[in-house]
C-alpha cells in the first residue's frame, strides 16, 4: 500500500523515545532556567521572586507577561565582565579545538592504518583514561605542573632550564589540561570516518598519477570532513562551557563563562543572572550546531 | 599424425615483439606463493584475459602490473623497460577497479578529470579530454552527478572513462563486469570489445567467468595455483585443452579413464574400465604413458534409440539408459548411465519448439561420438 508501513508499531514508538527524552530532560528544565532568568534575585527560598504562577489563572499570566523584565540580560550586555568572559570562552574553545584537531588527526589516521587486529587495541588505549575520574586526572596534572613537580624536575635534570618554570595558573597549563581531557572526543569520530574510507580509493588515486601526499589531500581529507565536523563540535561546545579545567589550572585574572556562571550561582547566589548567562551560552552555541546541521544535511542529500 | 583443424592453431602472429613481458615473476605472501615463476608475453593491441578460480593469483599478477604489489623475483618489462621499481603513480598503465573505486565526493566530470589533472595539462585540454571521454562512454549530460546518483552500468562506464582518460599503454581491468546483472553484462561486453578495437589499446582483464573471457579475449591465460596452465585462443583452449585441469575448468566435459590397448599413426584404441573400448584420433603430442584420459565435450555426443546408421563418424557406441534430463532453454543436458557403470553427459541445442521425440528418463539409448571429438590427456 505505502512505503510508510515498513515501520511497525513498536518501531514507531521507539522512534519517539529520543524526542521524549529531549523534551523531558532538556526542554522542560530549560524552560525553568528561562523563567528564572526573567526573575529578580531575592533573599528567599528559592532565592528569586516568582515571575508568574500558573495556578492564578489566565488573567494573572497575562499581566505577568506585560511586566516581564529583561534586566538580567541587559546586565549581561552592559557589564564587560560577562562579555569578556564569553569572548574568552570562545577564544579558548577555538584555540583548543584547533590544537585538538592538529594532534588528533594524525593519531586517528595512524589508528585507521594499523593492521585490522591492532585497531581495537589502539581504540581501548584511547578510551582507557576514562576509567579514572576526570577530576583525579586534572589533579594529577597539578602535581606534574607544580613548582617542584615532575615536569620541572625533568627539565632541570636535562638542563633545559636553570630555575623551575611557573606552569600552574597559566593559560598554557589550561590548554594542556583541555587538550589532554578532550583528545578522545576528537580522535574517536575522526577514526570512525577514516577507517571507513575504502583503501581502493587511495589505490585508484595513485593509479591515476597522484603522489601519496596529493592522494591524502584530494581523497582522504575531503572524505574525512564529516568526522572533522563531529570531532570539532564534540570538543568545541563543551569547552566553551568548561569550568573545572580553567578553575584548577588557569590563573584567576581572566574567567571563562562557565566560571562566571558558577560565581553568580554559588558565590553571589544570584540565580536569575546565572540563568540568564546559561541562556546566553546556549544561544551562542546554537550557531555552530546549526552550521553543522546544514553541512550534514548536504552530505545526507548526496547519499 | 592426423590433420588438425587449422582454426585450432594459435592465430596470433609472432612477428611483432611483445608490449608487455612478464619474466619469471614470483610473489609470496608469508609462506603462500601467490604467483609462481610466471612468464607471459602480451602484444600491443591484444585483448588478454587472465582466467582462473579465486585464489589462483590472477589478481595478484594484475596488481603487480599496476604497481600495488612488488614482485619478489622476476622482471616486468613494458616496451622493453623494467617497470618493477616504478611506483603506481609513475606507470603508464591504468586500472579499472573491481568495484570501480569511484571517488564518492567528486562528480562524474571530476572523477574522469582526476588523472588528467595530475598530468598537468592546461585547463582547456583537460575539459576537452573529459568531453571526449564522456562521449566515448555515452555519459553526456551526467557530468555533474555524483557516483551514488548513478546506476551500476553508468558507474562502470565512469570507471572505464576515468581509466582511459590518461591514454594508458595498457589498461588493466579487474573483474570489470562482475557487479552487473546478466543482461547488462552481455551488452557491456560488446561495448567493451568494440571500444578496445576502436582505440587499438592493449587490455588485460582478470575474470573468473569463462564465458566473459571467451567473449572478450583474443587469448586467454588459464591460471591455477600461481602458474599459467595454458595460454591460448578461446577455441584452442576449449577444443585442445593442455591438461585435464584445464579441460575440466573450461566448460563441461566427460572424462573417461582408460589404458591404451593399441596405437597407430591415426587411431588409438583405449579400453575404458566402465565403458568398453573407445577409438580416438591420435593426439598431437603423443604420450608414452599407457594410462590416459579420454575427454569428450557433452555437445559432441549424440544420442539415438536404435544406434546410428553405420558410418565412420559413429565408431564409438556406448549403451545405457537416460538417468536425468535438464532443460536449460537453449539446450538440454541428458545424463546417461552406461551399462557398465560410468555416467556420460550429452547436450543438445533445442532447435525445435515442440520436441515430441525427447528422450525420457529410464529410456534405453545409444550414445555415439567420432574419434575426432575425443581429446586424449595424461592423467
Amino acid at each position: 500500500m505505502s512505503g510508510r508501513r515498513i515501520f511497525t508499531r513498536p518501531a514507531r514508538i521507539a522512534a519517539i523515545a529520543p524526542y521524549l527524552w529531549m523534551a523531558l530532560f532538556f526542554l522542560v528544565p530549560f524552560a525553568f532556567v528561562v523563567k528564572i532568568s526573567l526573575s529578580q534575585t531575592a533573599i528567599a527560598q528559592p532565592p528569586y521572586l516568582p515571575v508568574f504562577d500558573i495556578g492564578l489563572g489566565w488573567q494573572a499570566l497575562k499581566s505577568a507577561f506585560v511586566t516581564l523584565s529583561f534586566d538580567n540580560f541587559r546586565l549581561l550586555v552592559s557589564d564587560s565582565l560577562y562579555l569578556s568572559s564569553g569572548l574568552r570562552s570562545l577564544t579558548v574553545a577555538a584555540g583548543a579545538t584547533a590544537m585538538l584537531l592538529l594532534i588528533g588527526y594524525p593519531i586517528a589516521y595512524a589508528m585507521a592504518r594499523l593492521p585490522r587486529r591492532w585497531q581495537p587495541v589502539a581504540m581501548t588505549l584511547v578510551i582507557v583514561p576514562f576509567w579514572t575520574s576526570f577530576l583525579i586526572r586534572v589533579y594529577a596534572w597539578i602535581n606534574i605542573l607544580q613548582h617542584d613537580g615532575l615536569l620541572n624536575k625533568i627539565l632541570l635534570a636535562l638542563h633545559v632550564v636553570s630555575t623551575p618554570v611557573v606552569w600552574l595558573s597559566t593559560d598554557s597549563a589550561m590548554y594542556l589540561g583541555i587538550v589532554y581531557s578532550y583528545l578522545p572526543f576528537m580522535i574517536l569520530p575522526l577514526y570512525a570516518t577514516l577507517a571507513k574510507i575504502d583503501p581502493a580509493l587511495l589505490e585508484a588515486a595513485a593509479d591515476l598519477g597522484s603522489s601519496p601526499l596529493k592522494s591524502f589531500w584530494l581523497v582522504t581529507v575531503p572524505l574525512s570532513l564529516p568526522g572533522v565536523g563531529a570531532g570539532v563540535l564534540l570538543c568545541f561546545i563543551p569547552i566553551v562551557g568548561e569550568f573545572v579545567i580553567p578553575d584548577l589550572l588557569a590563573g584567576s585574572d581572566a574567567l571563562m563563562i562557565g566560571q562566571t556562571l558558577w560565581l553568580e550561582f554559588f558565590t553571589n547566589r544570584d540565580w536569575p543572572v546565572a540563568s540568564a548567562t546559561a541562556v546566553l551560552l546556549l544561544a551562542i552555541l546554537l550557531l555552530p550546531l546549526l552550521i553543522y546541521d546544514r553541512f550534514q544535511r548536504r552530505q545526507m542529500g548526496r547519499s | 599424425m592426423a590433420e588438425v583443424n587449422p582454426t585450432l592453431t594459435p592465430d596470433i602472429d609472432e612477428v611483432a615483439g611483445p608490449l608487455l613481458r612478464i619474466e619469471t615473476v614470483t610473489k609470496r605472501f608469508g609462506g603462500f606463493t601467490a604467483v609462481d615463476a610466471l612468464s607471459l608475453d602480451i602484444k600491443a593491441g591484444e585483448f588478454f584475459a587472465l582466467l582462473g578460480p579465486s585464489g589462483c593469483g590472477k589478481t595478484t599478477l594484475l596488481r603487480m602490473l599496476a604497481g600495488f604489489e612488488a614482485p619478489d623475483e622476476g622482471r616486468i618489462l613494458l616496451g622493453g623497460e623494467d617497470i618493477a621499481p616504478m611506483l603506481p603513480h609513475q606507470r603508464p598503465v591504468n586500472m579499472m577497479f573491481q568495484n570501480y573505486a569511484l571517488f564518492p565526493h567528486l562528480s562524474v566530470r571530476d572523477n574522469i578529470a582526476f588523472g588528467i589533472k595530475r598530468a598537468g595539462l592546461p585547463r582547456r585540454e583537460i575539459m576537452a579530454r573529459v568531453a571526449e571521454m564522456l562521449a566515448l562512454v555515452r555519459l553526456e549530460g551526467l557530468e555533474k552527478r555524483r557516483p551514488d546518483e548513478l546506476s551500476g552500468g553508468q558507474r562502470q562506464r565512469v570507471a572505464l572513462a576515468r581509466a582511459l582518460a590518461r591514454r594508458p599503454q595498457v589498461l588493466l581491468l579487474d573483474e570489470p563486469l562482475a557487479a552487473l546483472d546478466k543482461k547488462l553484462r552481455e551488452n557491456t561486453q560488446r561495448e567493451l570489445l568494440e571500444l578496445q578495437r576502436r582505440l587499438g589499446l592493449t587490455f588485460i582483464v582478470v575474470t573468473h567467468d569463462q564465458e566473459e573471457a571467451m567473449t572478450l579475449a583474443d587469448r586467454i591465460g588459464v591460471m591455477n595455483a600461481g602458474k599459467l596452465e595454458q595460454v591460448a585462443t578461446p577455441r584452442h583452449l576449449y577444443e585442445q585443452p593442455a591438461s585435464r585441469w584445464v579441460a575440466e575448468f573450461v566448460g563441461d566435459i566427460n572424462i573417461l579413464e582408460g589404458n591404451v590397448e593399441s596405437r597407430d599413426d591415426h587411431r588409438w584404441t583405449v579400453s575404458v574400465a566402465n565403458a568398453g573400448n573407445v577409438v580416438v584420433t591420435a593426439p598431437r603430442e603423443a604420450t608414452d604413458s599407457a594410462t590416459v584420459c579420454v575427454a569428450i565435450r557433452p555437445e559432441k555426443i549424440r544420442l539415438s534409440r536404435r544406434g546410428p546408421a553405420a558410418d565412420a563418424g559413429a565408431m564409438n557406441r556406448l549403451n545405457g539408459t537416460v538417468a536425468s534430463v535438464s532443460y536449460l532453454g537453449g539446450a538440454s543436458v541428458y545424463t546417461m548411465s552406461l551399462d557398465n557403470g560410468a555416467t556420460l553427459r550429452a547436450s543438445f541445442a533445442n532447435t525445435a519448439r515442440l520436441d515430441v521425440d525427447a528422450y525420457a528418463v529410464g529410456e534405453r539409448v545409444v550414445a555415439w561420438f567420432a574419434p575426432d571429438d575425443c581429446i586424449v590427456l595424461g592423467r
